[in-house]
């Protein structure tokens, strides 16, 4: 592992290293991603465990409204959120529009289907005898559903990693909401499309490095933490 | 954990060459294949009838290609693939040979490309102008200053600007023009989108802020955005266009003989009459430069 670490930190210090910009994009593209999936998970572990284990009318509608919603084109979340931001929609006055807010709002919107799906698959896939027991044992409404995440976690830290992998690579809503302003919303998936239209292929390539080496990284994070946390 | 951490690093180490391994091979294949791939048939005729030209977007967007190419390829039996990209990358592509014929609008970088060697010909084809756009309220009161003053006063006022900065001809052409005006463009309301002049021109409407547009987009646009041209007309606004005929030499598949043909129609007598003629919702765009240039 520390190789690893090692290995990638140095290949992105030298990338880096030659444009403080591309710092710049990628702290941005992580805190930006970072807040909409902990937004996502917050409102989405709830939404997930409900569809999951509470029988209503018209739950299997609202659990493939939400799988519909895994497949949203981030050109089309953008194009909503645009509509929502510009300055002649009712939320124009908050001037949110080419700012990372914007951004973290479309995010929150590409994530949270995609928490709630694969959330709902994995604890709908439980042994229906884990909240009999947890129960029978006691558990409070509140200790059962903390019981259903902890034990679907496999399945909920696949939807969070694959929620972030997604928030972290999308190019449109941050294309359109947040409009690829230098220093300020710029991106490195917007820094990568942009390099590349100006005909930088090595700058693109670099910022679409970064880019994958963040997505792997996460996910090689996440997958031991999974991995030790298991007992 | 060991395990693990060997096998990570071998999905990125993978990863990694297939990426690099990918481009490269990308660009080193692609000629071979182009080359291997036109059978005797296409040997035995000289001239291949597909011309590959690159274009501004802004000239694209326009619509003047879709009245004048149509023209060209009924007239020599050809077709024309016209690749839309910025100056930059426009250039660059005619560098790397991906095209064989260019037409931008940036004459530093034009004259660099040709003294590069990467062109063998370039004609001036014709102009058109930018416009320092702002809103109606026009809050910096730049309303018929000539441009660099017009610049002046909104950098003075600290007013909205939002730039291109993308490195294409319009932005070079914003930078000289803040040349030209002694400020520098840096202050918080002055903003870089990085994108194309459609993209840039709607951000300046929602954040209400001045911006320098190709007239050509901004009449295309106009309909959409509140938007107005407010600077007066000088020749600093003027936009010259060129054709260049890339340089086939030690490149894999250049059109020479068709490119050729391609910068003899844009500067003949008719085609610069039907440039003069172009027009978007009444409102000429084009005005012809090669009858009037005796270089």
């Amino acid at each position: 592992m520390e190789t690893l670490v090692e290995g990638l930190s140095d290949a992105l210090r030298a990338m880096v290293g030659r444009d403080p910009s591309i710092r710049d994009a990628a702290w941005r593209s992580i805190w930006i991603s970072t807040l909409a999936v902990l937004m996502a998970a917050s409102l989405g572990l709830p939404i997930g465990c409900w569809l999951a284990r509470v029988r209503f009318y018209g739950r299997h509608i609202l659990v493939l409204l939400f799988r519909a919603g895994m497949a949203f084109p981030t050109v089309f979340l953008g194009l909503v959120c645009f509509g929502l931001f510009s300055r002649r929609s009712p939320l124009g006055p908050l001037e949110l529009l080419y700012t990372p807010a914007a951004i973290v709002i479309g995010e929150l919107m590409l994530a949270l289907p995609i928490v709630v799906s694969l959330t709902q698959g994995a604890v709908s896939s439980l042994d229906p005898r884990v909240g009999e027991t947890a129960r029978t044992l006691g558990a409070n409404p509140l200790h059962r559903w903390l019981t259903y995440i902890s034990e679907a976690r496999t399945g909920i830290t696949l939807a969070i990693l694959v929620a972030f992998s997604r928030c972290v690579t999308e190019l449109g809503i941050a294309m359109m909401v947040g409009g690829n302003i230098k220093g300020r919303t710029r991106t490195l998936a917007t820094a990568t499309a942009m390099e590349t239209g100006k005909g930088d292929f090595e700058q693109g390539l670099a910022t679409g490095l970064i880019l994958l080496a963040i997505a792997l990284l996460v996910m090689a994070l996440i997958g031991s933490v999974n991995r030790e946390g298991r007992l | 954990m060991r395990i693990d951490a060997a096998q990570s690093m071998f999905l990125v180490l993978a990863l990694a060459c297939l990426l690099v391994s990918g481009c490269e091979s990308a660009s080193e294949t692609a000629p071979v294949a182009a080359e291997t791939q036109p059978s005797k048939v296409t040997r035995a005729t000289p001239v291949s009838r597909v011309l590959r030209l690159a274009v501004t977007t802004s000239t694209r967007d326009t619509g003047l290609l879709d009245a004048l190419l149509p023209v060209f390829e009924g007239r020599t039996d050809s077709r024309v693939d016209v690749i839309a990209a910025g100056t930059g990358k426009a250039l660059k592509l005619g560098a790397a040979g991906g095209v064989d014929v260019v037409l931008v609008h940036a004459r530093a970088a034009e004259d660099a490309f040709m003294a590069q060697g990467h062109g063998i010909r370039r004609e001036d084809v014709m102009y058109n102008s930018f416009e320092i756009l702002g809103p109606p309220a026009d809050p910096a009161g730049i309303d018929a200053l000539p441009p660099a003053e017009a610049l002046r006063k909104i950098a003075a006022l600290g007013s909205r600007f939002v730039s291109r900065g993308d490195d294409s001809g319009t932005h070079k052409r914003e930078l000289s023009l803040w040349f030209a005006s002694g400020s520098q463009p840096k202050w918080d309301g002055y903003v870089e989108s990085g994108q194309g002049m459609g993209p840039t021109l709607i951000m300046a409407d929602q954040m209400r802020a001045y911006v320098l547009a190709d007239r050509g987009t901004y009449l295309a646009m106009r309909k959409r955005i509140e938007l107005v041209p407010l600077a007066a007309q000088t020749d600093e606004l003027k936009n010259p266009y060129g054709i260049l005929v890339v340089n086939p030499e030690g490149k894999a598949r250049i059109n020479e003989p068709l490119a050729q043909q391609l910068a003899d129609f844009f500067i003949a007598p008719d085609t610069q009459e039907l440039i003069r003629n172009f027009q978007i919702d009444g409102e000429s765009l084009f005005y012809p430069l090669h009858s009037t240039t005796a270089e």
